[in-house]
């Protein structure tokens, strides 16, 4: 088992007052909080921030945990609690505890000192613990590609979760979840999906799995709701001349007319090509003229022709100079 | 004898397409009495579809079950009253708008 420093965790000296680990508490509690941070590993440190709170707010556990002594370091593997560490502490619990985490969400580490009852009292169910013993519904982002959206697809994500086991202890869960993507599915809506969520108590219903769906960045298209877009390069006689361009849609190639004339940015739709739904999304190609990097002698040849045909076109006329 | 397992495939509903809740409906899926749902609404977390109506038609979007239940957590694991939790989801929608609109301009 590793050794875990609390103290490490929280940003603190050994000799903080209780008010400096309230304090440490609260900010890092706002900063890793799963529905606040963007950060990646937001859940894993909101638990290990709630862990360590846990302990150190309770003057008991916490001068219980500084008699196991300066010995361990944070991660130091091998720990066991010394026979008898806790002799002489009486453990009560309960005004301190309220840092919102269920005490099956505690590593093994808590659990070899203080117990799995240590914050049972106020159990992780709080939200559904009014007059059912319901499972808690559970949530998960997930990531698809835009195809996905198109066309439907079944895909497997990779799921953490507490459970209970046989002997009702809780373990953390790994699972697959094999699901079926609706087509039409749009970035940021939720699929719930029935029964999926942590189990009930005693037998009861268990909860839901909201699964909020994004995107994974595309190279060539951005989306805004139903909305697809990308860029489209042209050269700069295809733009003034026009002419016709297949472009690669997640629904299918499409031929595309550009009009004689076309100048960069304009945004040609086409419409119902966007992802699809009741109301399907269009799609737009936005026009980005392109010009060949390596002039050839011969190109230059043109170009000083164009110039010269070209004299009367002032693009800068509007400046007024 | 089979041997091969199959892996069962989920199939779930888009709940930001479902048909609207009724007020009893969407305690019924958040586990909640009315009074806190209610209270929720007073504080703008929620909205029903058909404010002008009397409560007992109150529609809601069913959509509105995920974020009941962030108000909870909010609540719960930062000691925020209910107000600071609306303030917080509002701010956090806005930023998640902005975010999206960065993204868009700067691809």
């Amino acid at each position: 088992m590793q050794y875990k420093d609390y103290y490490k965790i929280m940003g603190l000296q050994k000799d903080a007052s209780q008010d400096e680990i309230k304090r440490a508490y609260r900010k890092l509690a706002r900063k890793y909080h799963p529905d606040v941070s963007k950060e990646a590993d937001a859940e894993t440190h909101f638990k290990e921030v709630g862990e360590a709170y846990e302990v150190l707010k309770d003057p008991e556990k916490r001068a219980a945990y500084d008699r196991l002594g300066s010995n361990w370091k944070a991660g130091q593997e091998g720990f066991q609690p010394p026979p008898g560490w806790n002799a002489g502490f009486e453990f009560h619990g309960g005004g301190f505890t309220d840092s919102g985490l269920g005490a099956e969400q505690f590593s093994e580490f808590f659990e070899s000192l203080f117990g799995r009852g240590a914050g049972e009292f106020y159990g992780g169910n709080r939200a559904s613990s009014f007059r059912q013993m319901r499972g808690e519904d559970s949530r998960a982002m997930v990531f698809i590609n835009l195809e996905d959206a198109y066309h439907g697809a079944t895909r497997s994500f990779s799921l953490q979760s507490t459970k209970l086991n046989a002997q009702g202890e809780p373990e953390l869960h790994k699972r697959v979840l094999k699901v079926k993507i609706p087509q039409g599915v749009k970035e940021g809506q939720n699929i719930r999906l029935h029964g999926q969520g942590s189990p009930g108590m005693g037998g009861a219903q268990a909860g839901d799995l909201y699964l909020e769906v994004a995107f994974n960045p595309h190279k060539l298209y951005k989306v805004s709701g139903r909305e697809v877009s990308m860029d489209l390069p042209i050269t700069p006689w295809e733009a003034a001349l026009g002419t016709v361009v297949t472009v690669p849609t997640p629904k299918g190639k499409v031929d595309v007319k550009i009009p004689a004339g076309s100048s960069s940015n304009k945004r040609l739709r086409l419409k119902g090509y966007g992802i699809p739904g009741k109301l399907p999304g269009d799609f737009y190609v936005t026009l980005e003229i392109a010009l060949p990097v390596d002039l050839s002698e011969e190109d230059k040849v043109h170009y000083l022709a164009l110039q010269k045909a070209g004299r009367h076109f002032n693009p800068r006329a509007h400046f007024g100079t | 004898m089979n041997m091969t397992t199959q892996i069962e495939i989920y199939t779930g509903v888009i709940i930001e397409e479902e048909q609207s809740l009724s007020l009893a409906e969407l305690c019924r899926f958040c586990a909640l009495p009315a009074e806190q749902l209610l209270n929720m609404i007073e504080h703008g977390v929620l909205e029903p579809l058909n404010p002008k109506e009397p409560l007992p038609h109150w529609r809601f979007a069913a959509h509105y079950v995920v974020r009941v239940q962030k108000a909870l957590r909010l609540q719960r694991d930062l000691g925020v009253n209910l107000a600071g939790a609306a303030l917080a989801m509002e701010l956090l929608d806005e930023i998640t708008q902005l975010r999206k609109q960065v993204e868009f301009l700067q691809r």
